[in-house]
């Protein structure tokens, strides 16, 4: 009878060690989704919507960053990258039951290519002027054929949630972890376990938890302060200040999950056709001023100053998040004003009293302009116009709203230099193409050239087309160093950091991973459980 | 009261215009080592986000914000008045001016503050910048105060000391400016003094669209942006400073406005 007991408490004491079923987790996304249509997210809401309700054939991990194979069991490239045969798993249905097949890929692959749709995730994928070809080989093979070789092809599947070609309830039936079950328009949107989801945890299907509630919060105070009050199990991209109220009050589980892929960039107006004076456009034009420039900025200050320690000064287009593409030989521009001083003498400015002047006698005065509202980068801006009066350099920051600075720097080109931040959702190179070549649209110093204004872009462009055409990821990846060489010489922007992943959670909230990629916290919500709370 | 309330004024005002030697440091020296800084010997207010000296630029902002706040607030008040006065002159001018004063307190004047900085040079000196900031706040802030100010108008032309006044012969310009405008001063002083405040805040609000005082110079308004942060007021007590000398240089402004009324 003793023995009997004791087993039973073991078994009670096992049970209790194990993540626990069922729950809400609550938390916020900046705006409501304009589409639940999978193939139309086009927002970091609607990209998180998709990712907690859509099945994707592969999963790109937000922590390892490797594929991992999801409704394809396996799957296998051609050499010349032109087709992918993927082997589906069997016995997968929909949230309301359909069974998926091999017609399902087919269908989502249709609809995602539709030119009258405009998917944001189906333009990633064409390649050429013929269309993609879906061939359902079985019911539970198919293959993609692409009219052009496209380098990195797999990952991009990360972002196709398969629609199903049977099911009356069409794009609302998922095979993702949860369902759609309540949109109240500007409030929150309350999903539900999808009771057919392929993953168990060996036994029971997941998810662990039983509902997602997103409630949708612009204000990042109020979410701050719902997360405070026990209304919220996560925060994620948090700023410094946030963050050290959350560390300061010690009441949630927190983590600085490293650099993150976005950052702060300035750059030169090097538009040849801008309404500035052609001494300004001479300076410029110098790779010596822009240099100096660089290196009369202390990133390090910036870093710790504006964001607390919680960020890395920026060294080119990738942070060292970008685990594969990040080109580790190159290290930031080091604050030098001696190097700085002796790059702008060699170009013939001199110090007068105090004050920078060209070699023609102009005072070396200019403005960067940035968008309003955001504190972190007028400080950076207020940081940066100290660090180059050290040189004589008048800086003037000047703030504006949005709308006005994208008018300038896309349109009139009326200004001299630029502070934004950088956003980078692809690891991929290839989703930076119109920011690399010549004649890309958000090409940020000067963009839409017919041909490139200089030598060294007309190189960045034919290692960009050369990295984009090859299928060996080592050949790329040495083409794509160069570029990111090229633009840490000629310093055209000037990459001044990268903020940390900052995010907290409730402490009853377990399994969390946090990992720099988004969505950063509930990439694995399939696995993550709450413990303590009904 | 009144004395006591000048003689701070004048302190305040004195303070400021003698920054250059009274600050320990100049408004824009960055102190990189001790950001969000206490409240210590060396620095009386503690540093802000960057690691300024706060009471170095309370003084500065001061300079800015005591001279542009009243200075737009006088614009608008005087404005008011004077279109009260018109708008009380006759039917058709009251409905022109009324219909007028309407149409400016329903446009969204935020698209005109707007396209005034798109229009401003990049390489404005700073405190052009403020003064085109501060002089369309006051240049079109006269529609609240003008239909407060014909309201009030209207009850003193149906009065008896202007029923006396015109029956003595008192037409127009001189009935304005003798019997109606001295009885309106109050009701003027009192707008004036609501507007100050208003346009310190409204000049931290301008801030967010780019429109406020630029950096470096720093003004009461830029300086009010730190109490964004509840939190930080309670752990550090000294960013409230600046709505302190606030609070106080409105009531000075009162009590010694109001003193003044009553010795009218």
């Amino acid at each position: 009878m003793r023995s009997a007991a004791l087993f039973f408490l073991v078994a009670l004491n096992a049970a209790g060690s194990g993540p626990q079923w069922g729950g809400e987790l609550r938390f916020c996304i900046r705006s409501q989704p304009r589409s639940l249509h999978p193939a139309l997210a086009d927002s970091e809401s609607a990209e998180t919507f998709r990712y907690l309700t859509g099945g994707v054939l592969i999963r790109v991990n937000r922590v390892t960053q490797e594929i991992e194979p999801e409704l394809a069991a396996s799957w296998n490239v051609s050499k010349d990258g032109r087709s992918i045969v993927f082997h589906l798993r069997t016995g997968v249905c929909f949230s309301d039951g359909t069974p998926f097949s091999a017609d399902d890929v087919a269908y989502t692959m249709q609809v995602l290519m539709d030119p009258n749709l405009h998917s944001p995730a189906g333009d990633s994928f064409r390649s050429g002027s013929a269309p993609i070809q879906t061939i359902v080989r079985d019911k539970s093979t198919v293959e993609i054929r692409f009219p052009e070789p496209i380098a990195g092809a797999l990952r991009l599947f990360d972002q196709v949630a398969i629609l199903s070609r049977n099911s009356p309830l069409h794009e609302a039936a998922v095979l993702g972890p949860f369902r759609l079950a309540e949109l109240k328009a500007g409030s929150y949107l309350q999903l539900t376990r999808n009771p057919n989801y392929w993953k168990t945890d060996g036994v029971r299907r997941l998810p662990y938890l039983d509902a997602v509630r997103l409630k949708i919060q612009q204000n990042r105070e109020l979410e701050l302060l719902r997360f405070e009050r026990g209304e919220l199990d996560l925060l994620s991209g948090m700023d410094a200040e946030q963050f050290a109220r959350i560390v300061s009050r010690g009441k949630a589980w927190f983590r600085d999950a490293g650099p993150a892929l976005e950052g702060e960039i300035l750059w030169f107006n090097l538009n040849p056709s801008a309404p500035l004076p052609d001494y300004e456009k001479r300076w410029f034009a110098s790779r010596n001023f822009r240099r100096a420039i660089s290196h009369a900025i202390r990133r390090e200050d910036l870093c710790r100053v504006i964001y607390e320690g919680h960020a890395q000064a920026g060294v080119g287009p990738f942070s060292a998040a970008n685990r594969f593409w990040f080109n580790q030989k190159l290290k930031p521009h080091a604050f030098d004003l001696r190097r700085a001083q002796e790059l702008l003498a060699a170009d013939g400015f001199r110090k007068e009293g105090g004050t920078l002047r060209d070699s023609a006698g102009h005072i070396v005065e200019f403005s960067v302009i940035t968008n309003s509202g955001n504190r972190a980068r007028e400080r950076a801006a207020a940081m940066i116009q100290q660090d180059l009066a050290a040189l004589g350099i008048r800086l003037n920051v000047v703030t504006l709203d949005f709308p006005a600075l994208v008018q300038r720097i896309t349109g009139t080109f009326r200004y001299e230099t630029c502070l934004l931040g950088l956003v980078n959702v692809d690891l991929d190179p290839n989703g930076q193409m119109n920011v690399w070549l010549s004649s890309g649209a958000h090409h940020p110093w000067n963009p839409n050239q017919t041909s490139p204004a200089t030598t060294w872009e007309a190189e960045i462009d034919r290692l960009m087309r050369a990295q984009a055409a090859n299928m060996d990821p080592g050949r790329r990846k040495t083409l794509f160093d160069r570029v990111q060489e090229i633009v840490w010489e000629e310093a055209p922007v000037l990459y001044l950091l990268n903020m940390n992943a900052l995010v907290a959670a409730s402490p009853a909230l377990h399994n969390l991973a946090p990992a720099v990629l988004r969505p950063q916290l509930v990439w694995n919500v399939d696995r993550l459980y709450l413990e303590g709370r009904p | 009261m009144r004395k006591a309330a000048v003689i701070l004024l004048a302190a305040v005002f004195a303070l400021s215009l003698l920054a250059d030697f009274v600050a320990p440091y100049s408004y824009a020296t960055q102190f990189r080592d001790a950001p969000n800084g206490a409240a210590s010997r060396s620095h009386p207010l503690g540093t802000d986000a960057l690691g300024r000296d706060r009471f170095s630029r309370l003084l500065y902002g001061a300079r800015v914000s005591l001279l542009l706040a009243p200075s737009a607030a006088l614009v608008s008040v005087v404005l008011a008045l004077v279109i009260a006065l018109l708008a009380a002159s006759s039917g058709w001018c009251e409905r022109l001016l009324l219909a007028a004063a309407d149409l400016f307190l329903s446009l969204p004047w935020i698209f005109l503050l707007l396209a005034a900085r798109a229009l401003l040079p990049l390489n404005a000196p700073s405190l052009a910048a403020a003064l085109v900031s501060f002089g369309l706040l006051g240049a079109l802030g006269w529609a609240g105060p003008s239909r407060v100010m014909l309201a009030a108008l209207k009850q003193h032309l149906g009065s008896d000391f202007v029923l006396l006044a015109r029956a003595s012969g008192c037409r127009g310009t001189r009935l304005a400016l003798v019997h109606l405008a001295p009885n309106l001063i109050p009701l003027v002083s009192a707008q004036f003094l609501i507007a100050i405040p208003a346009y310190l805040l409204a000049e931290a609000n301008l801030g967010l669209l780019g429109l406020g005082v630029p950096e470096p110079l720093p003004s009461w308004g830029s300086l009010l942006r730190e109490l964004e942060s509840v939190p930080a007021m309670i752990t550090h007590p000294w960013v409230l400073a600046p709505a302190v000398i606030l609070i106080l240089v409105v009531a000075c402004l009162y009590w010694a406005v109001s003193a003044d009324k009553h010795n009218v």
